[in-house]
């Protein structure tokens, strides 16, 4: 057990170290790649965070973009209210509001299952939306604006490592196990002394609050955030990212996010074809292998 | 008072095609237990359908009359009706052992690909197209009260689709058979239903009221582009869920209550601006306080 | 699973290190465009491609901009949010554009502007209204006039010329183009000694307003403002007059096209909007531009944001001409010299700020045709 923690640790600072030298050296690099590196980055928080409520515990959120948005929002009206500096104190408080919000989504949702608890999400997610989108202290429809770029290279990359560790280590510890076993089989699960509401609502959480970082990042690294970015496509977007991974597998998932955000870059000589390549993809995915592009089979 | 009455009727009218779509939401649920969420774009399909049909057909039948809103309701219906039992056929019937959850992001799948297909080029294209009108429109109000002929006509050809509805699922052989899948398939299949040509009635009769529901809304706003089914489709699930999901009658009245509280809550001036959200807003009430809809029963679950 | 975190940092750093700055070949003048070809607002960044295309066809078949060609490249946005700020970066860092031209909606062009600004490329947005784009730099400009112009145009129309004392505002929510536009309109009419007597929302793309037309109608308003675009509109006033409200509905600038009549037929007769020019008041350019449109796009007519998408491409080679290079601070400098400059959209002079001082023109239904009813200079 302390081998395996042993091990995370050392790659986690060595991926935060190679994220942080990539930064420094960042005037050599192209920006447009850079650019899409960040994304990367970013896509791979919102994955591995929503396979933490999707996959482990195996509740289908169809609204993550609301948790994103409620990070991005947070953190960009903090900087741009108090400065620039304020940068990792606003990312963190991003993430605690979307996880006070993830709180209040996850309890209600308690009693639902598979397509009720989706639709709920995606509801929860619309509403998020519209409150922004009415919000004039959040700019309405026009959003914020001029916020400052300080999302870096390092900053994406580095909080990814420590969501990627921090989701792991989770799972794979002896509590961790609970969330898995609410995945299975829930009633067997509460009748060994397991209880699913506290995992559930905890996979919200904890989901939520990374889900905010990535918001965070994201509205630091566009400059400008709208309502209608958070809208359910996104929230699709990043389904398809866990599903295509595999849900459950975090490695599938990084993976999957890495190729679904170079792809439409790459697709950018057939444009108008992208969003129906993307879509055929997804049935096609369905159809041949539902358990995702990259799963191994998980050790019972 | 005057105004909350004509409210009331402007809500029905939009209440009646929330109706139809969720219909076919709650019929599909009822046998499938899943959620269809390409049911949607078959209403954007029905309405092309009328679009490309009625100038073909409005030279013989004579343009803006009741034989040309006949014929183009009917076939657009049936095309969309085969539409419907294609999809079954390629997209949910090879995933029927798979986990709902599959079987629900392929649905989306394909509500991406019809939306995004529909607004290439060389498809329909993205741009508004304008509807034509099937028939004359005219005030067919009484006093203070409007009410266009259009809407008049929808509200009562939805009674009478809703009756024959009723009539096929409680008095005919085939209703029966609907019926037992939905409520036990393997028992069904036991009984001698052939279960496979069941979905796909389901699923036809389903999308043919959504094509009706399509043009209905196209005759009311004449402007049809391909992601004209997203909100209607949405609004309506949310009418299924509200009138509980698997349950006919209750989609109908989840419907019509739901367009009227749309009308309704949209009128009053600091709440429009929040008209997306309110129909989240009794989703996510209903699905709280009332997860069987107001006309369901609950589902214990067993171990 | 860190491990495959970290190969793929690896995989990133090496795809990375092997990029760097391109450019375009020498004897052309790299342009680039963002627009949302595909998506939810694909017809207004439709338009304003055709419009642009069609400038670059007739500059490069006259020879092109001091002696070389104008090579055009565009990326879609999709309508998404984030998707410009990756499309920009790749037309100035992979491809190496001197100015960028984009966008329709101000929200992306305010995603867009500060990386523009920030690389000394010059933007020129087409149709994008709200302030703030023009205020993000100096290398940022628009060759539209901004919202306050124009709230102010309608507003002191609705109380001249339709005599209104009472008008009701129906503003779309989801726009920021609308809002600002309302808001405007708000404060002038305001002023101006009007009372507003009932503000609703809708949403743009939704299909059903009775309800709150109804309560619009309650406030016995004597014309209705509609600042928003033209789908949206044309329903609007069918559903109007379904309930009665008979009162002139007017806009602004986002009624412009064609399709206003197509899909509002009678019931758009005789409302009235705003915008940038009028084959009837912009005279004999306006005239050859719909022409040379109509030509090239089949019998289509141009709408606002096609004008508009023009001029932008045609006065960023005014201005490379008279910059005499491409660098970017010349171009810049030229372009915020351009005065009197003769557009299809009417003459424009770019101002302080870099927005565009032009006049704008009300223009009338009468007979499914937009006619001229009077310029209002600023």
């Amino acid at each position: 057990m302390s081998g395996l923690f042993k091990d995370a640790r050392f790659f986690l600072l060595l991926a935060i170290a190679a994220a942080i030298g990539v930064s420094l050296a960042a005037g050599s690099f192209n920006r447009y790649y850079l650019g899409i590196a960040i994304d990367v980055g970013i896509n791979i928080i919102l994955a591995v965070s929503l396979n933490l409520i999707n996959g482990h515990t195996g509740q289908f959120s169809l609204g993550h973009a609301g948790f994103m948005a409620v990070g991005g929002y947070v953190a960009a009206k903090m900087t741009l209210l108090y400065g620039a500096a304020l940068f990792l104190p606003a990312l963190f408080v991003g993430g605690v509001v979307a996880a006070l919000v993830g709180l209040a989504v996850g309890v209600p949702s308690l009693r639902l299952r598979g397509d009720y608890l989706a639709i709920v999400t995606l509801g929860f997610g619309e509403i998020i939306r519209v409150v922004f989108q009415t919000s004039e202290f959040f700019g309405a429809a026009t959003g914020l604006t001029g916020i400052s770029k300080l999302t870096s290279f390092a900053w994406a990359w580095g909080l990814a490592a420590v969501t990627v560790y921090v989701v792991a280590c989770l799972v794979n510890s002896t509590y961790g196990r609970g969330f898995i076993a609410v995945h299975d089989d829930e009633i067997a699960a509460s009748a060994m002394g397991i209880n699913p509401v506290r995992y559930k609502v905890t996979a919200f959480v904890i989901g939520a609050f990374f889900a905010g970082i990535a918001g965070g990042l994201y509205a630091h690294h566009k400059a400008v955030i709208s309502p209608s970015g958070f809208d359910f496509i996104k929230s699709i977007e990043i389904v398809v990212m866990v599903i295509m991974g595999g849900m459950g597998r975090t490695a599938g998932v990084i993976l999957a996010a890495i190729i679904l955000t170079i792809l439409p870059e790459l697709l950018r000589g057939v444009a108008e074809y992208r969003m129906i390549i993307y879509s055929l993809l997804i049935i096609g995915l369905m159809l041949t292998r539902p358990q995702g592009l990259f799963t191994i089979s998980r050790k019972k | 008072m005057s105004e909350l009455l004509q409210q009331i009727i402007n809500g029905l009218a939009l209440g009646s095609i929330y109706a139809l779509i969720a219909l076919g939401y709650t019929m599909v649920y009822g046998v499938l237990r899943f959620i269809n969420f390409a049911h949607s774009d078959v209403l954007m399909l029905g309405a092309f359908a009328a679009f490309y049909l009625a100038p073909v057909l409005a030279p013989t039948l004579g343009a803006e009359s009741i034989p040309l809103a006949f014929a183009v309701i009917v076939l657009s219906a049936a095309i969309c009706a085969c539409i419907g039992m294609l999809i079954e056929f390629l997209a949910y019937r090879p995933l029927r052992s798979r986990p709902r959850l599959t079987v629900l992001i392929t649905a989306i799948g394909v509500s991406l690909f019809l939306e995004f297909a529909g607004q290439h080029e060389k498809v329909f294209g993205a741009a508004t197209k304008p509807f034509p009108a099937l028939l004359p429109n005219a005030d067919a109000g009484f006093g203070a009260l409007h009410i266009s002929s259009n809407d008049l006509v929808v509200l009562v050809l939805t009674a009478v689709l809703l009756g024959v509805l009723w009539f096929i699922v409680q008095k005919t052989k085939l209703g029966m058979a609907m019926r037992a899948v939905s409520f036990n398939e393997q028992a069904a299949a036991l009984m001698g239903v052939n279960v496979n040509r069941i979905i796909s009635f389901t699923f036809g009769l389903g999308s043919a009221l959504a094509a009706v529901a399509g043009i209905f809304y196209a005759m009311r706003a004449p402007g049809i582009e391909p992601l004209m089914g997203v909100q209607p489709g949405l609004r309506a699930f949310i009418a299924a869920v509200l009138g509980g999901i698997g349950n006919l009658p209750g989609a109908a009245l989840g419907g019509l209550l739901l367009g009227v509280l749309e009308t309704v809550f949209g009128g009053i001036p600091s709440v429009s601006n929040y008209r997306d959200g309110i129909a989240f807003a009794i989703l996510i009430l209903i699905l709280l306080f009332r997860p069987a809809g107001l006309l369901g029963k609950t589902q214990i679950e067993k171990v | 699973m860190k491990r495959a975190l970290f190969l793929s940092l690896v995989l990133t750093l090496i795809i990375l290190a092997g990029c760097k700055q391109g450019g375009g070949s020498a004897n052309e003048i790299l342009v680039g465009e963002f627009a949302s070809l595909t998506g939810k607002e694909a017809t207004f960044g439709q338009s304003s491609h055709e419009g642009t295309v069609l400038a670059v066809e007739e500059l490069n078949a006259a020879g092109g901009v001091l002696g070389k060609k104008i090579n055009l490249v565009t990326e879609d946005n999709q309508s998404k949010p984030g998707e410009s700020a990756n499309a920009v970066n790749k037309l100035i860092a992979k491809d190496g554009a001197v100015a960028i031209l984009g966008e329709v909606a101000s929200s992306r062009s305010l995603e867009a502007a500060p990386i523009c600004q920030k690389d000394g490329v010059p933007q020129i947005s087409p149709s994008s209204t709200n302030p703030k784009v023009t205020e993000t730099g100096d290398y940022i400009f628009r060759v539209c006039f901004i919202d306050p112009f124009q709230g102010t145009v309608m507003a002191n129309f609705a109380k001249k010329t339709l005599k209104a004392q009472k008008i009701a505002i129906f503003t779309d929510v989801k726009s920021d183009y609308s809002k600002g536009l309302a808001k405007f309109f708000k404060e002038a009419f305001t002023a101006a000694g009007g009372q507003i007597v009932a503000e609703l929302d809708f949403n743009g793309g939704d299909k059903d307003f009775k309800g709150q037309l109804t309560t619009i109608k309650g406030a016995g308003p004597e014309g209705v403002f509609v600042p928003g675009y033209y789908t949206d509109a044309a329903l609007i006033c069918i559903q109007a007059k379904e309930i009665g409200l008979n009162v002139p509905l007017f806009g602004g600038d986002g009624w412009e096209s064609e399709k206003l009549t197509e899909i509002g037929k009678q019931a758009v007769e005789g409302t009235y909007f705003s915008t940038h020019y009028s084959p009837d008041a912009g005279g004999p350019k306006g005239k050859a531009f719909v022409d040379a449109y109509k030509k090239r796009y089949n019998g289509k007519l141009p709408d606002a944001m096609a004008a508009l998408g023009y001029d932008s491409a045609m006065i960023l080679a005014d201005a490379i001409k008279r910059a005499n290079g491409t660098e970017g601070a010349k171009i810049r400098d030229a372009l915020a010299a351009t005065k009197d400059y003769d557009a299809v959209t009417g003459k424009i002079t770019i101002n302080a700020k870099r927005d565009a001082e032009k006049s704008a023109v009300i223009l009338q239904v009468k007979g499914g045709k937009f006619a001229y009813v009077e310029t209002i200079a600023p």
